[in-house]
């Protein structure tokens, strides 16, 4: 077994407003910077013990599918790194 | 036999659907969700609040609390569910309704009154009332906004599960009746079954005559009496 951390990415499915990130755009703009769009995504780092990558991979994949992300309204990644 | 209000961390609207309940004559009870739900129960309301502080999203944890699926079992079985508000988002979370509740679009929590068209009136919970009627019940939410995909939204309206929309006191289904930026003004959708229903508006708080408000709401809650 070998320790990972599996990051998983939760973000909206473009298309899909946000106005938690358009009122955090209206505030960055109001403080005088200058951008053309803001997107906010959730991450969430989850530490555990695998067999090998794979599968550290497909278990926080499974952790998305059933909690972490939304369907209907959400994508996501998973990336695996040896901790 | 009683109808179950399922209780979780953090609901506070499970009181005022048993007051709403007893006013109409409907033998309720809170169920505290650990203790699962009782044998038989004539029906169950999943109410509003704040269940697990809205974490991770609106409805997220106590959607896969262990009483949801003898909830949805129960469901199957014919035994009517229906979800308000935080119930609305439980019920969406854990897949008895389709679609999602998520942030409004303006971004702030809106309690405010609200009308709603009445797009069915052959369910349980519209016996009540006839197709088109316009009923003023209250929201009282920050993620209301109804989301759904093209496609699934296109199969929720050929099925005519749409239960309630966003609408003028004309019940003109208009964006400037739309509280929440919700997809097509969804307030309220049915299950795969009839008897399954989640809305967004608090019927709870328009049943009983001395809250100030209109009574519109009560129609929907004898779908239990």
């Amino acid at each position: 077994m070998t320790a990972y951390t599996a990051t998983v990415t939760v973000r909206l499915k473009r298309g899909v407003l946000d106005p938690e990130a358009e009122t955090t755009q209206q505030a960055l703009e109001r403080l005088g910077f200058e951008l053309s769009d803001l997107r906010s995504a959730d991450r969430f780092e989850v530490d555990l013990d695998a067999a090998d990558a794979d599968e550290a991979a497909d278990r926080a994949d499974e952790m998305a599918e059933r909690l972490l992300a939304n369907p209907t309204i959400h994508d996501y990644d998973v990336a695996v790194a040896e901790r | 036999m009683t109808v179950a209000v399922v209780q979780f961390g953090g609901s506070n609207c499970d009181r005022d659907a048993v007051r709403a309940l007893d006013h109409l004559g409907v033998d309720a009870e809170r169920v505290w969700h650990e203790d699962g739900l009782p044998t038989d129960p004539d029906g169950i309301v999943l109410p509003g609040g704040f269940s697990y502080g809205d974490y991770l999203r609106a409805g997220a944890m106590a959607a896969r609390a262990p009483i949801m699926e003898e909830v949805r079992d129960a469901a199957d079985d014919g035994v009517p569910v229906i979800g308000i508000c935080n119930g609305a988002q439980i019920g969406s979370e854990s897949g008895l309704t389709p679609g999602a509740f998520t942030t409004n679009a303006s971004a702030r929590f809106q309690c405010e009154p609200v009308r709603l068209r009445v797009e069915r009136a052959d369910t349980p919970w519209t016996a009540a009332y006839d197709e088109g009627d316009v009923i003023e019940v209250p929201i009282a939410h920050g993620e209301g906004r109804f989301e759904i995909s093209e496609a699934a939204h296109a199969d929720l309206v050929a099925d005519d599960r749409v239960l309630f929309r966003y609408c003028d006191a004309d019940g003109n289904v208009t964006d400037a009746a739309n509280p929440n930026g919700s997809t097509d003004n969804v307030a309220g959708v049915l299950g795969e079954r009839e008897t399954v229903a989640v809305l967004m508006p608090h019927p709870e708080r328009a049943t009983l005559p001395d809250l100030g408000r209109g009574t519109d709401g009560a129609g929907i809650l004898r779908a239990f009496a």
